[in-house]
């Protein structure tokens, strides 16, 4: 019973404080596209603009929410839903931390502790596809149709090379478990680089990142939401509350991927030791830190990059990445072999 | 274990839902959307027997890649509701129904004759399992080893369908 009241627990916790990242990554996102393009970006409400994302959220939820004549109106509902749960679901195996003992229980800072973890992250991040194909579809319309085709070709690509690309960690690590791949990077190279499998796997995290941005739908490879040539694609017909899941979704898998990027390559919760915090927090801390590294990242990408065109983003991934995704397993293979 | 019991009544009981639904609806978009509705539960059921690696792999691979383009396929030959196809072939019918006849009193066969719940266990117990370090490790050691042969000649004949399908696709090679 205390077993599940903790897990209980963690969910409320892990719950609040992704909903709580992505309202803050919006306004993130937003500061940081203005200084790139030489703007203030959100400034009114609040001190430095900081209740924005509070403000947007009160404007979305409080709008009305049509349903097209002609739509397929159970489809319809359920496809922001199918977006929004399985882009949550993926946090249920993030470890936050080397986790820490409290009246005499060994309590872990993940919700599930799983031997596939692995596994279950890419089989979350593949089902949050059809929300997007079933908006398109149920929809009518033939621009969010043509976003939902893009992305369900996209996703389904780029889903073999972010499964592959990860292959090499964990044949390093010897597991799918993201603790033990976290704790598997415990420690240093000569004495000073930290054992991150960043570097030894430094062609499968750039494939990684590559493969991520374009399974989150992001630009540069936005195109299922091209708003110059598909008004906004899929979620074109959406409005209020059902725009809202979509966006938080999105934002989700990006703060996901970007976590699971930090857990896999970049060690996780590891980093210095802070004086006088425990190890729990600063774990907390490191892991939070390098994962705003990413989400930077995601937004230099949109700051600078045209986007492509489809025939370049799906030759790319199945004549570019998907091999130099096998031969990275390949050498990794044939280096752990022989060390 | 009763927990365990509801669960699985509840995945099953939903699993079948799915499966009917798929045949009954109309549309054949919604067909796939509740065969998706099965296999997610299925996967559930996998979970309960502990295979959490076919658990996953059943959502990665079944749902996540094959039904997807199952839905792409289906959406953009057919848009909107249409009636059943009228029964064209001569003795279609008839055939039909002996096919499905055979088919369940072959199930029947199995379920009436059969020890379902009785029987001894095989090798591969949970304890074994964690043993060998888990559902992957246990997999794999039992892949390459025991049965290499037919896991390469599975792996040979799909890539006998792979090079057919992209001969039947591609004009000129």
């Amino acid at each position: 019973m205390a077993e599940f009241l903790i897990t209980l627990l963690k969910i409320f916790i892990v719950f609040g404080a992704v909903l709580g990242a992505m309202a803050y990554m919006t306004y993130f996102e937003r500061k940081v596209l203005a200084r790139m393009q030489a703007r203030i970006g959100p400034n009114r409400v609040g001190p430095w603009g900081l209740l924005q994302p509070v403000a947007d959220g009160v404007k979305l939820l409080t709008k009305e929410s049509p349903i097209p004549a002609n739509a397929d109106k159970w489809v319809y509902l359920l496809a922001p839903v199918l977006v929004f749960v399985p882009a949550l679901l993926v946090w249920a195996v993030i470890p936050f931390g080397p986790g820490f003992t409290a009246f005499g229980e060994r309590i872990s800072q993940s919700i599930a502790n799983i031997n596939v973890a692995l596994l279950y992250v890419l089989a979350m991040t593949s089902v949050g596809v059809y929300g997007i194909v079933m908006a398109g579809w149920a929809s009518n319309n033939k621009y969010a149709l043509l976003g939902g085709l893009r992305s369900s070709a996209q996703v389904v690509s780029y889903e073999v090379t972010l499964g592959i690309s990860l292959i090499g960690a964990i044949m390093l690590a010897g597991s799918m478990n993201l603790g033990d791949i976290v704790e598997a990077q415990r420690g240093t190279w000569f004495g000073f680089l930290p054992r991150w499998f960043v570097l030894p796997q430094l062609l499968g995290f750039a494939l990684y990142l590559i493969s991520a941005v374009a399974e989150t739908n992001r630009a540069p490879f936005d195109l299922p939401e091209a708003e110059s040539e598909l008004v906004a694609g899929f979620h074109v017909e959406y409005g209020g509350f059902g725009f809202a899941m979509f966006f938080l979704g999105e934002y989700i898998s990006m703060l996901a991927v970007s976590a699971l990027a930090s857990a896999v390559f970049l060690g996780g919760y590891l980093g210095p030791t802070i004086p006088f915090v425990p190890a729990a927090l600063t774990g907390v801390f490191w892991f939070a830190a390098k994962m705003a590294i990413f989400i930077f990242f995601y937004y230099w990408l949109r700051a600078t990059l045209p986007r492509f065109r489809y025939d370049q983003l799906i030759s790319l991934c199945w004549k570019v990445m998907l091999p130099l995704a096998l031969l990275n397993i390949l050498v990794t293979a044939i280096v752990k072999l022989l060390v | 274990m009763l927990p365990l019991t509801l669960f699985f009544l509840l995945f099953a009981a939903v699993a079948l839902f799915g499966a009917v639904m798929v045949l009954v609806s109309r549309n054949p978009v919604h067909s796939v959307l509740f065969m998706l509705l099965t296999f997610a539960n299925v996967a559930g059921m996998f979970l309960l027997l502990n295979a959490e690696f076919i658990a996953a792999v059943q959502l990665l691979v079944y749902s996540g890649a094959i039904l997807v383009l199952f839905l792409f396929v289906v959406m953009l030959l057919q848009r909107g509701e249409r009636p059943l196809p009228a029964l064209t072939q001569p003795l279609q019918a008839p055939v039909a129904i002996f096919v499905g006849l055979a088919l369940l009193s072959e199930l029947a066969l199995v379920v009436l004759t059969s020890n379902v719940g009785g029987g001894t266990r095989g090798a591969d117990t949970p304890e074994a399992i964690a043993r060998a370090g888990g559902n992957i490790q246990a997999l794999g050691s039992q892949l390459y080893t025991t049965w290499l042969l037919p896991f390469e000649i599975a792996s040979v004949l799909l890539l006998v369908a792979a090079v057919g399908a992209i001969y039947l696709a591609k004009e000129d090679i």
